[in-house]
């Protein structure tokens, strides 16, 4: 649907119940794989709010003290030992990740292929680097002693929220990275450009695809963001 | 109305691009953040303040980057209104677990002093 025919509609609120009422297409002027995507990440809400509010509630039901966060994930640096400082490190480069991606965006839809298609490179290593540290931090909690029935930090309960939550998230970055590389090179090649048609689709490659996988990637960092705050904060 | 088709013809550019000014900003804005949310543990702030802090940064930077991030602020109303509207639910689960917590952990105390 073109913009002009867009300003036709009605406005704010009542733009609401006129396009969810309406025939073929709810959401007008939004591509269908980005009405999808978006579909996708609000059940990917639920999962990840359903895994939240299980620590939550068995944090809170606990008799027995919870492990100090501070000191369990804290880091020796140059004999001193940081709080949180691995955590902090992956929160940076999630972030900066996060940055490179809405540029990548950006770019895409000016269709600078070459900016474009660095900047998506520079977010998959980002991404590469925050599972990198994910896997250096589980292996050091596990050579500690933490196991998902127990630990030597406090209630047993909080090795299974440890591994269930930054498991399920790490998956979802890992999954990311290995789009952002498929769809790096996707952009190198120009498929973009000259609407080459993908593998698994006989439809014509467009920039919104990057559009589409920036939505994903930000909600890795949305999630990472309560993730830190109720997990490694609280 | 003729006139506008013929701009949108013309416009190589389609709407969705903004400056990149605004994602510069956005991506500063959340480093910051992230600093002051990490800060809240390494003062070692307790009780109320810690927390309220933990969220008001939590959700600050949550909106930030639905809003620019995932251009949610320029997206079209009623996907927005789908999206958002079923936090409700998320957040009427949290009420019920928050409740339910309480219970358990107060049946807990009680069979386990009682217990013994």
């Amino acid at each position: 649907m073109s913009d002009s025919s867009l300003d036709n509609l009605p406005k704010g609120w009542k733009s609401v119940p006129n396009d969810l009422g309406s025939d073929q297409t709810a959401f007008k002027g939004v591509q269908w794989g980005k009405a999808m995507m978006w579909i996708f990440l609000l059940s990917d809400t639920f999962i990840f709010s359903c895994f939240l509010i299980s620590y939550m509630k068995g944090r809170a039901s606990t008799v027995v003290d919870w492990p100090n966060t501070s000191h369990v994930f804290s880091l020796d640096f140059m004999g001193v030992p940081v709080p949180l400082l691995l955590i902090a490190i992956m929160t940076f480069v999630l972030i900066t990740s996060s940055g490179t991606m809405a540029l990548a965006v950006k770019y895409g839809y000016e269709k600078n292929r070459k900016m474009c298609g660095r900047l998506i490179l520079a977010t998959a290593i980002g991404g590469l680097i925050f599972v990198g540290m994910q896997a250096f931090e589980w292996s050091k909690l596990i050579h500690e002693g933490v196991r998902p029935w127990s630990n030597p930090f406090g209630a047993g309960q909080f090795g299974s929220y440890f591994f269930m939550i930054t498991g399920f998230h790490g998956t979802h970055v890992s999954i990311g990275v290995i789009f952002l590389f498929i769809f790096a090179r996707k952009v190198y090649r120009g498929d973009f450009d000259t609407g080459r048609r993908g593998f698994f689709t006989t439809m014509k490659s467009d920039y919104v695809s990057i559009e589409i996988l920036g939505l994903y990637w930000h909600f890795v960092d949305l999630v990472w963001v309560f993730i830190f705050a109720f997990f490694y904060l609280w | 109305m003729n006139e506008n088709t013929e701009v949108n013809k013309n416009k190589e550019k389609p709407a969705t691009t903004h400056k990149i000014g605004i994602y510069l900003w956005i991506w500063g804005l959340l480093f910051v953040l992230s600093f002051f949310s990490y800060m809240v543990d390494w003062y070692q702030f307790q009780g109320l303040l810690r927390w309220s802090l933990i969220l008001f940064f939590m959700f600050l930077k949550a909106g930030l980057i639905m809003a620019f991030f995932m251009h949610l602020f320029w997206e079209r109303y009623a996907l927005v209104n789908v999206l958002l509207w079923p936090m409700t639910a998320i957040a009427c689960f949290v009420g019920l677990m928050v409740a339910e917590g309480k219970y358990t952990v107060f049946t807990r105390l009680i069979y386990f002093v009682l217990g013994e």
